[in-house]
């Protein structure tokens, strides 16, 4: 058993709000109220248990970093960015640059498809163009980043700056509730241009409003594999606990992937509660786990498994509901929720005070009428899973095309407003002016509003999100683009959903002249590692076709929708032969 | 037909049909999988559990890397050294 933490009355919720202004007085609490609680357990590779930090020992580790970022001139208001593997260094580092009253952002870590070269050319292009005044990194990493970056100013630290000890922690800033807290950044090219800059207000806002959606308890434990450079792992699986007080037990997502029982383990062993998945993880445990790994686990604990950060589907729970029953999965632990880095997280949050709703509507109503209705007259029909209802300190409404609001099952943009919104994106005002209207966030997804509950039916954006990432097809597309061969400007990329993995696959398709089979085999192959190695990503498919195959917009732009069902029906027509 | 061929044939055969999901696809024995984009490290645990059910072993978790796991020959010359006799 983990030692009791947060006394009930002390929890962050929207009754006890105004006693913090920053998430440093919360960290201060903490500190002074319940030194050696344990804060967080963090699981090294390889075991199915880890050490026991309490809040002494993890505040003052962080002060550590706070003393060296002080020591290489880094002031209040500095943006700090951290490129280091997930770690417990990366939790202090953390939270040591918002203890001295910086801005820190963390960085996706470099990973074994990634190439090295470009990776440390999109550090320094995102430290260049952010303005960040030092770098925190990984040990090794520690000799290509000063070098790389040694004209710029840029102060680079890793652990062998700190001073030896335990540190000490200290929480005197002049920062303020309106100050920025953090970044979040998505990943590529195109995300890295966008910092989203979260004040401490707006965190706290998130955190206090969410613990009421979620009715949160003192002692709840949140158990979490997921990265911490993405919205729902930074915010879920790490501000939020360390700002409750409630304990956080960690692995990496490395460790996850390549031994997913350690969260079931993990869940069981520090009776965890809460526990937040993207969706395609619930069919990646629900099949990849063998039973015999499985012996001793027990998910009695967990009150709540959130499905968040992609598209969610009845069959991923159903399937996860299936083989977890028998190892003690509550009926009505499955949860969901609808979220956005903008808002700092969470938006609605479903299935805590019952299971979440699941609509059954027609599909010609959705697809040709847009709008959700049951379906009539043996139509055929489509499930969906509800989001839930926005949480207290949100608001969502559906809009058209011309920014008005729509009525109950109308299929729309949904438009969300809060006290948890972005200040902005970082040091972009042109993207930030076009993100708002009227105070409300666009958020580029479709769906509608039935009976206060949020369901969302696609995506007006051609974003892809895959295993809850963001992809933007236009950095595939510009890679593809450099490849002998391909003719240029004719590359389109776009995501299919794939039901057997629950999340969206990528697809590739360009035009080339040739049409000898070999040199296209070699096109497509250059595609595939040129896209893993810049960005990481996978291609489910790549088709390389003949010219004047992909469509193009009035406006002489690929369209990717036109393109996609296109390919669609082509892969339908081939597997029927 | 070598043993080492008929392993190689065998998890070609898989890897084609079940992860890539392009049997036509010409693969050869040092072509990268996961970093030349073919699959991705989480299909490395779908490699694990059909070595564990067809060759009866269970690769360790710490032998399913890139660096271990990365072509068809790393795979087939793993299996042909772990494999019970």
């Amino acid at each position: 058993m983990l030692k009791p933490t947060v006394p009930s009355d002390r929890l962050l919720t929207l009754e006890t709000r105004e006693q913090a202004a920053t998430l440093l007085d919360r960290a201060a609490l903490h500190y002074a109220q319940r030194p050696d609680a344990d804060a967080l357990i963090f699981i090294p590779f390889g075991k199915d248990e880890g050490e026991r930090i309490s809040y002494r020992a993890f505040f003052d580790g962080a002060g550590r970093y706070a003393d060296a970022l002080r020591g290489v001139g880094v002031a209040e208001r500095d943006l700090v960015i951290l490129v280091m593997e997930h770690s417990e260094a990366l939790l202090y580092a953390f939270w040591g640059a918002l203890m001295m009253g910086a801005i820190p952002s963390i960085f996706p870590f470099l990973s074994d498809k990634l190439d090295a070269t470009l990776y440390f050319e999109r550090v320094k292009a995102l430290v260049t163009h952010s303005g960040a005044k030092a770098l925190i990194v990984s040990p090794p990493f520690l000799e290509s980043l000063s070098g790389l970056l040694k004209d710029s100013g840029v102060r680079v630290i890793s652990e062998a700056n700190l001073q030896p000890g335990s540190g000490k922690a200290h929480f005197q800033t002049t920062i303020n509730g309106e100050d920025i807290a953090f970044l979040q950044h998505s990943s590529g090219t195109t995300g890295l241009q966008k910092g989203v800059a979260l004040s401490h207000r707006a965190v706290l806002n998130q955190v206090a409003a969410y613990a009421d959606a979620l009715q949160m308890r003192p002692d709840d434990v949140i158990a979490s594999w997921l990265p911490l450079y993405h919205d729902m792992g930074l915010i879920a699986g790490f501000v939020i606990p360390l700002v409750q007080g409630i304990p956080l037990v960690l692995m990496s997502p490395f460790h996850w992937v390549r031994e997913p029982r350690v969260l079931l383990r993990a869940l069981t062993h520090y009776r965890g509660t809460l526990c937040w998945l993207p969706n395609f993880a619930y069919n990646f445990m629900a099949t990849r786990i063998r039973d015999n790994a499985l012996e001793g686990v027990n998910l009695g604990t967990v009150r709540a498994f959130v499905n968040c950060s992609e598209p969610m589907r009845a069959e991923s729970h159903r399937q996860f509901e299936t083989r977890y029953t028998p190892y003690g999965l509550r009926s009505g632990a499955l949860t969901t929720c609808y979220a956005m880095a903008e808002n700092t997280f969470a938006v609605t949050q479903g299935g805590i005070a019952a299971p979440p709703t699941v609509d059954v509507i027609s599909r010609p109503g959705l697809m040709d009428q847009h709008v959700a209705r049951p379906a009539q007259n043996g139509e055929p029909t489509m499930e969906m899973l509800s989001c839930g209802t926005p949480i207290p300190n949100c608001r969502v409404q559906i809009v058209d095309s011309e920014k008005r609001p729509l009525n109950e099952r109308q299929i729309g943009e949904v438009a969300v407003k809060s006290d948890s919104m972005l200040s902005s994106y970082y040091h972009r005002p042109d993207l930030t002016e076009q993100a708002l209207f009227e105070g409300w966030y666009l958020t580029g997804d479709y769906g509608y509003l039935a009976e206060g509950e949020l369901y969302i039916t696609g995506r007006k954006k051609d974003i892809i999100i895959v295993g809850g990432k963001n992809i933007y097809p236009q950095d595939l597309e510009s890679i593809a683009d450099g490849v002998p061969g391909v003719k240029a400007g004719r590359a389109v990329a776009f995501g299919v959903m794939d039901d057997r993995l629950g999340t969206e696959s990528v697809v590739m398709v360009v035009e080339a002249e040739t049409q000898d089979e070999d040199e296209r085999f070699e096109i497509a192959r250059q595609i595939r590692m040129r896209v893993a190695k810049e960005t990481e990503v996978s291609l489910s498919d790549v088709r390389v076709v003949d010219l004047k195959w992909l469509h193009k917009t009035s406006s002489g732009k690929i369209a990717r929708g036109a393109n996609r069902d296109k390919y669609l029906i082509e892969k339908a027509q081939e597997q029927q032969r | 037909m070598s043993d080492w061929n008929a392993t190689r044939d065998t998890i070609r055969d898989f890897l084609l049909t079940k992860l890539i999901r392009n049997p036509r696809l010409k693969l050869g024995d040092t072509d990268p999988l996961i970093t030349g984009g073919l699959i991705d490290s989480f299909s490395l645990v779908e490699v694990q559990l059909f070595i564990e059910e067809k060759y009866g072993f269970r690769p360790a978790d710490i032998d399913m890397t890139v660096e271990t796991m990365d072509t068809l020959k790393q795979m087939v010359d793993y299996v042909e050294a772990n494999r019970p006799q």
